[in-house]
């Protein structure tokens, strides 16, 4: 795949070095010339006003039909599957169907002593678990899981292998898509295997050109899409020559199913082989954090505190903010990077993604990296002294004053909503 | 022989800083500095702790980049490493992580092969901020046959300097591991805080040696690195839509606007 100038329709008017997203083209001689930052994502060809700029696809196709059914690592902890798990049993099955009726979902469960995790992940939506069971696999290592996956997948071959981006996943995908020789895309936020699919995802939420995408494209090649350069750009990325394709997702994002009780599925147990020695650390203890669960992921309700809190005492506010509507506290990484608050309250891109019913964003002006976190919120409550904070441009209802007035108002006020809302409409 | 620290890091556009062109919906880059990524910048003060501790250290930075990519090892240097080598070369350019890792490995393979002995410790910074995909450090790992910890929130290197202790950071916690060298470590932020660069360290920075190689250099089978040799490859790219944008609330006073917030809440069966 290479971007290319046509050399003769080009009028040399630089728009397309203003639009590259890599500093990749630059003018010579009244001529773009593409560098060798270029990643052929495509942006200049849309943005060419003489079409002047073209992308080639590669030829040649590697057969990669040896390769099937859809792969999702069910990650466990202490015998206990973590949600993100079942979000892409859910969400694996979704493309799995989409790529033909007989491509299987399949969950991988590895450790000691988590055979009963089976029946979990048949009822959120599995078609087959392939049980991975040794004493050495109890807690996640690197070396451990990452040998007895890699010698399950190049004895199985699946299509598609999804990881959540957790801690662990993130640590063992990339030295699986190494060992694979395969591509590896991080931290998805959508993905698709129909173009038809993708299209219409497009569509609603973004701003791409679908006009040069065949709806009719019998193709079912994963189409991985994710935040880069925190949020200011998505990149759909794929990986047309080799196999397993390999994405981990963010915790959060995909949906669950509705799980059914005393469904059932194929088991197989696949036996690993698997030696001390092939494991080169040591873990000396494991500790839970004895810390506040700040499940922002599962909240309904998230009030969110900013830079404009001026302090951290400004966080006592939003917490009993919380507390009154039955919220979480959230937090934007400036206040966060203050030393205000814990790390694991923060929501964006290097934060948590969330979804709640209602966000309240209070003294966040809106930086891109917290919209990329939060933006698909249902709805979203600013309250910002500044006017012009971009925070404003995602709100559903904007406030522009003092947090420290509102607030306290809202919380004074919040039991008498019902009533408020009567009397208006009478 | 001294103690050889390897770190990688990485060169990077001040995300924070990053604006989009609302009516073109394009990236506003100028005046967007570049900066030593910030997870690398943990990574490094790392290894100049070590280095600080221990007699006898040496430390490496190792990056891949446009020729610019200097400046920012130049930095590196500046804060106390003794040595960078920047592999620099059109055949790399818009490699992705698997490309991007064969072709740091055949650098760092080259520098052990110039150096006679191996690298005992290698850090590099979780992800960089431009990508955030955490791939290249363990990708390097890998493919030097290291073990690795990522995520690492505190490091204790033993007296023998034969095995480190580390604290890995997890969602729920964290986990204390030991790990024999070499090994590869990523930092985060909470590892510790970087030390600036000193105005000894701008002026030694002209005396320590800043190598610059190209893929023939460093002999990377070209087939390897660069787009051609990259698994995954970008099928589109847009900006995300904005949303359309919502209603300010404004009232005579406060405690009105607040009464509109609730009974719009109400009113929309938000709440």
């Amino acid at each position: 795949m290479a971007i290319n100038v046509i050399k003769d329709k080009c009028k040399g008017c630089g728009i397309c070095v203003k639009a590259c997203p890599f500093s990749a083209i630059t003018m010579k001689d009244k001529v773009a010339e593409i560098g060798s930052a270029c990643t052929a994502c495509g942006v200049c060809v849309s943005k060419c006003p003489f079409e002047a700029i073209e992308k080639t696809e590669d030829e040649d196709v590697v057969d990669l039909s040896a390769y099937k059914d859809i792969w999702v690592f069910a990650e466990q902890r202490d015998g206990k599957l973590m949600n993100v798990a079942l979000e892409l049993i859910g969400e694996g099955k979704r493309l799995a169907k989409e790529i033909s009726d007989e491509t299987k979902l399949c969950a991988v469960v590895v450790g000691d002593g988590v055979a009963h995790l089976a029946d979990e992940c048949y009822a959120y939506g599995a078609d087959e678990v392939i049980l991975i069971q040794d004493p050495l696999l109890k807690n996640y290592t690197t070396d451990g899981y990452a040998k007895v996956i890699t010698d399950a997948i190049n004895e199985f071959k699946p299509e598609i292998v999804l990881y959540g981006a957790t801690h662990i996943g993130r640590d063992l995908a990339p030295r699986i898509a190494a060992r694979c020789n395969t591509g590896l895309t991080a931290d998805c936020t959508r993905l698709d295997v129909r173009v038809s699919s993708y299209i219409e995802y497009a569509k609603k939420n973004t701003t791409l050109d679908t006009s040069t995408l065949d709806p009719n494209d019998p193709s079912t090649g994963i189409k991985q899409t994710r935040p880069a350069f925190g949020g200011n750009l998505m990149a759909t990325i794929i990986c047309p020559k080799t196999r397993p394709q390999m994405s981990t997702v963010r915790p959060g994002v995909m949906q669950k199913r509705e799980p059914v009780e005393g469904a059932k599925g194929e088991l197989v147990e696949y036996k690993p082989t698997i030696a001390a020695s092939d494991i080169r650390t040591e873990i000396v203890e494991i500790v839970k954090s004895t810390k506040e669960l700040v499940s922002l992921t599962d909240a309904e309700i998230i009030c969110s505190g900013g830079r404009g809190l001026g302090n951290e005492d400004g966080f006592k506010l939003i917490k009993e903010f919380a507390d009154k509507v039955g919220g979480v506290v959230g937090a934007s990484r400036a206040a966060v990077d203050a030393g205000w608050i814990d790390h694991s309250h923060q929501v964006g891109q290097t934060g948590t993604t969330v979804k709640p019913k209602i966000y309240f964003a209070c003294g966040i002006s809106g930086a891109i990296q917290h919209l990329a976190g939060m933006q698909t919120s249902d709805f979203i409550v600013a309250i910002n002294k500044d006017a012009d904070a971009p925070i404003f441009e995602v709100a559903d209802f904007g406030i522009v004053g003092d947090l420290y007035k509102i607030v306290p108002l809202i919380i004074e006020m919040w039991d008498d909503a019902e009533a408020l809302y009567d009397a208006s409409t009478k | 022989m001294a103690f050889n620290i390897l770190v990688c890091a990485k060169q990077v556009p001040d995300t924070n800083v990053i604006k989009i062109n609302p009516k073109t919906g394009t990236l506003i880059r100028e005046g967007v500095p570049s900066i030593l990524n910030n997870d690398d910048a943990n990574a490094l003060e790392e290894a100049l702790k070590i280095k600080d501790e221990f007699d006898d250290v040496h430390v490496t930075v190792v990056s891949m980049g446009p020729p610019q990519a200097q400046d920012m090892l130049m930095e590196c240097i500046a804060m106390g490493a003794d040595e960078s080598i920047l592999i620099s070369d059109r055949a790399v350019g818009g490699s992705d992580t698997q490309a991007t890792s064969n072709a740091l490995v055949a650098t760092i393979k080259k520098a052990e092969e110039k150096m006679g002995k191996k690298f005992d410790l290698v850090f590099a910074g979780r992800q960089a901020i431009d990508g955030d995909t955490a791939q290249v450090g363990p990708q390097i790992a890998e493919k030097l046959d290291l073990p690795q910890v990522t995520y690492v929130e505190e490091c204790t290197l033993s007296a023998d300097k034969s095995e480190v202790t580390v604290k890995r950071n997890m969602e729920d916690g964290y986990e204390i591991i030991k790990v024999k060298l070499p090994c590869m470590l990523t930092a985060i932020k909470e590892l510790n805080t970087p030390r600036y660069m000193t105005i000894e360290g701008i002026f030694s920075a002209k005396e320590k040696p800043m190598h610059v190689w190209s893929a023939a250099d460093v002999e990377v089978d070209l087939d390897t690195v660069g787009l051609e040799a990259s698994p995954t490859n970008v099928f589109r790219s847009f900006t995300p839509a904005p949303k359309g944008k919502g209603e300010i609330l404004t009232g005579n006073s406060d405690k009105e606007v607040v009464e509109k917030l609730l009974i719009g809440l109400k009113g929309k069966h938000v709440i």
